[in-house]
């Protein structure tokens, strides 16, 4: 059972220690052990969850670095514009539908979605489309949880996510720059990857609003714009579904974006890319470096044509 | 070079604001505050000051052509080389901290991307105007051949905006913007030429 802690009033905590905890958090991510194993220092978002096995043992890119310089266009282009804009936006009350191809369609409330699934800690790198990446340690828990409780029917294909839409709260979606709301897409296979995660906190604690609070898709081997932010529904379809980039600029963003760096993107290399928080860039591996895990989902195919 | 010169002043003031980017860019390093990806960052800066040290290069004509004040054309020849230094800060920090030399990478770069394609023909196309950015080069070419080579710069400021245009993943609004002011620098030319060649029928 995953346990929620009752908040202790922040005036408890100086900034001080909350910062020396992320320091030792950072560490010890980088030998492997989990915020599971800290001792309990609490905020009113603390989340405790579980060390999984598919967490790689690289360096965590620090805390400032993952919540100040990320793409999330519902609240500006600039990759500084979701911190400063997104922490006004209201996460409670908030639910996320369950709809189409199952037979046990619900609306989830987003704090029983939390208590229900056994949260993990997973430490995931993360390739942007762009040519940067970080390695963050995300929580939550697998995707794959959650469509087995919803009973997919046989006719279901393809999950589709979509991303909230409100433009009073998310600046970004008053200008069309891209068709709101945001629309991303799995084939059922992805999806039911355990790889696969439904990601409610970052560094040990709820996740900021910047970084896709309340849930968000994680997709570790995908370019980043794949893994959806703020879900507000998760439908099942027997149709491929159009997603927000694919939809926007067909010839440069497909429907599967997975890291690939012998396809370039028509406008830049996706050869290498630049760490964060490192001063040379490292070539980019097939699948974000877990081909061994999800090379086999694309058997037969030519990724080229579906880029 | 007498400091009480006004001429002089304009163009001690101009050096001064001409520096001052890169003054902030090396105290912006200076204090870590180059963000999380400082490499980008010093790519963004000199790459915009770079285009808009060629639209303030173009505005001297215009504005002098409106105000009457001839000594205007003096600070010209300043902006221009300032914006060539900046393009050189631009080219070398994507040879130097983005690329790290490898020449490899940067000639498929070169020939593989549109918009480092357009963006390194412009910066080709500033060198022989840098180089003969001197009295004795315009003596030695001839007033009028200079001026001709110097019409590149019309060339290399609409290739600059192509190269943003082009770099931009959807927002094209900056790019839309310096695109509008380049019509307008440009444009003011075209209809007073076209007014003058009328008049002179
Ligand atoms: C006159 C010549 C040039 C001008 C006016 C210019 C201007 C610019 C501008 C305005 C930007 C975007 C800044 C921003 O996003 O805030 C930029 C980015 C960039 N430029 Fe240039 N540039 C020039 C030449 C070059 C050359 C010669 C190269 C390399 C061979 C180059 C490589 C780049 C790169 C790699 C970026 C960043 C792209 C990205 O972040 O995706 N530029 N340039």
């Amino acid at each position: 059972m995953p346990i929620r802690y009752p908040p202790i009033p922040s005036s408890e905590i100086t900034e001080q220690n909350l910062y020396l905890q992320r320091r030792k958090f950072i560490r010890n991510s980088a030998l492997g052990i989990s915020s599971a194993m800290l001792p309990e220092i609490g905020t009113a978002a603390r989340l405790h969850a579980a060390y999984s096995r598919y967490s790689t043992t690289e360096v965590a890119t620090g805390y400032k670095e993952v919540t100040s310089y990320n793409n999330y266009y519902e609240f500006g282009t600039d990759k500084s514009d979701p911190a400063d804009y997104a922490p006004s936006l209201k996460t409670r009350p908030w639910t996320i539908s369950i709809s189409g191809e199952v037979n046990r369609p619900r609306v989830w409330d987003i704090d029983a979605l939390i208590n229900t699934f056994p949260l993990e800690e997973r430490i995931y790198r993360m390739r942007c489309v762009e040519g940067w990446s970080m390695v963050i340690p995300w929580l939550g828990f697998p995707l794959a949880s959650l469509i087995h409780q919803a009973e997919p029917t046989g006719k279901a294909k393809y999950v589709e996510f979509t991303t909230l839409y409100d433009p009073a709260q998310m600046p970004g979606q008053r200008r069309a720059v891209l068709d709101w709301p945001y629309v991303e897409g799995l084939r059922m296979d992805e999806a039911m990857h355990s790889l696969t995660l439904l990601a409610v906190g970052l560094y040990g604690e709820t996740l900021p609003n910047q970084n896709g609070a309340p849930v968000r898709l994680v997709v570790p081997w995908k370019y980043g714009f794949k893994s959806a932010k703020a879900i507000v529904r998760i439908r099942f379809t027997d149709q491929q579904p159009l997603t927000a980039w694919a939809r926007s600029v067909p010839s440069e963003y497909g429907f599967y974006s997975n890291v690939n760096p012998a396809v370039d993107h028509p406008r830049w290399s996706q050869a290498k890319e630049r760490r964060i928080g490192e001063f040379f860039k490292r070539n980019t591996l097939p699948f974000n470096g877990y081909a061994e895990q999800v090379a086999g989902l694309y058997r037969g195919m030519d990724l080229r044509k579906y880029f | 070079m007498a400091l009480n010169d006004p001429v002089t002043r304009l163009k001690i003031l101009v050096f001064l604001l001409a520096g001052f980017p890169l003054a902030w860019l090396v105290v912006l390093a200076i204090n870590s505050q180059l963000g999380a990806n400082p490499v980008e960052f010093i790519t963004h800066f000199t790459g915009t000051w770079t285009l808009v040290g060629l639209m303030l290069t173009l505005t001297v004509t215009p504005l002098r052509q409106l105000t009457g004040y001839a000594h205007l054309l003096r600070i010209r020849r300043m902006l221009g080389l300032f914006t060539f230094f900046y393009a050189s800060l631009h080219f070398i920090t994507y040879i130097w901290l983005d690329q790290f030399f490898d020449l490899h990478a940067i000639i498929k770069d070169v020939y593989k991307r549109p918009f480092i394609t357009v963006g390194f023909i412009a910066y080709l196309l500033l060198i022989p105007l840098a180089v003969t950015s001197s009295n004795a080069m315009i003596r030695r070419l001839s007033a009028k051949r200079w001026q001709s080579l110097h019409r590149l710069v019309y060339v290399i400021a609409i290739l600059g905006v192509i190269h943003y245009w082009w770099l931009v993943k959807k927002d094209i609004r900056q790019p839309l913007i310096y695109a509008g002011i380049l019509t307008i620098l440009l444009g003011w030319r075209v209809i007073r030429r076209q007014r003058a060649f009328y008049k002179s029928r």
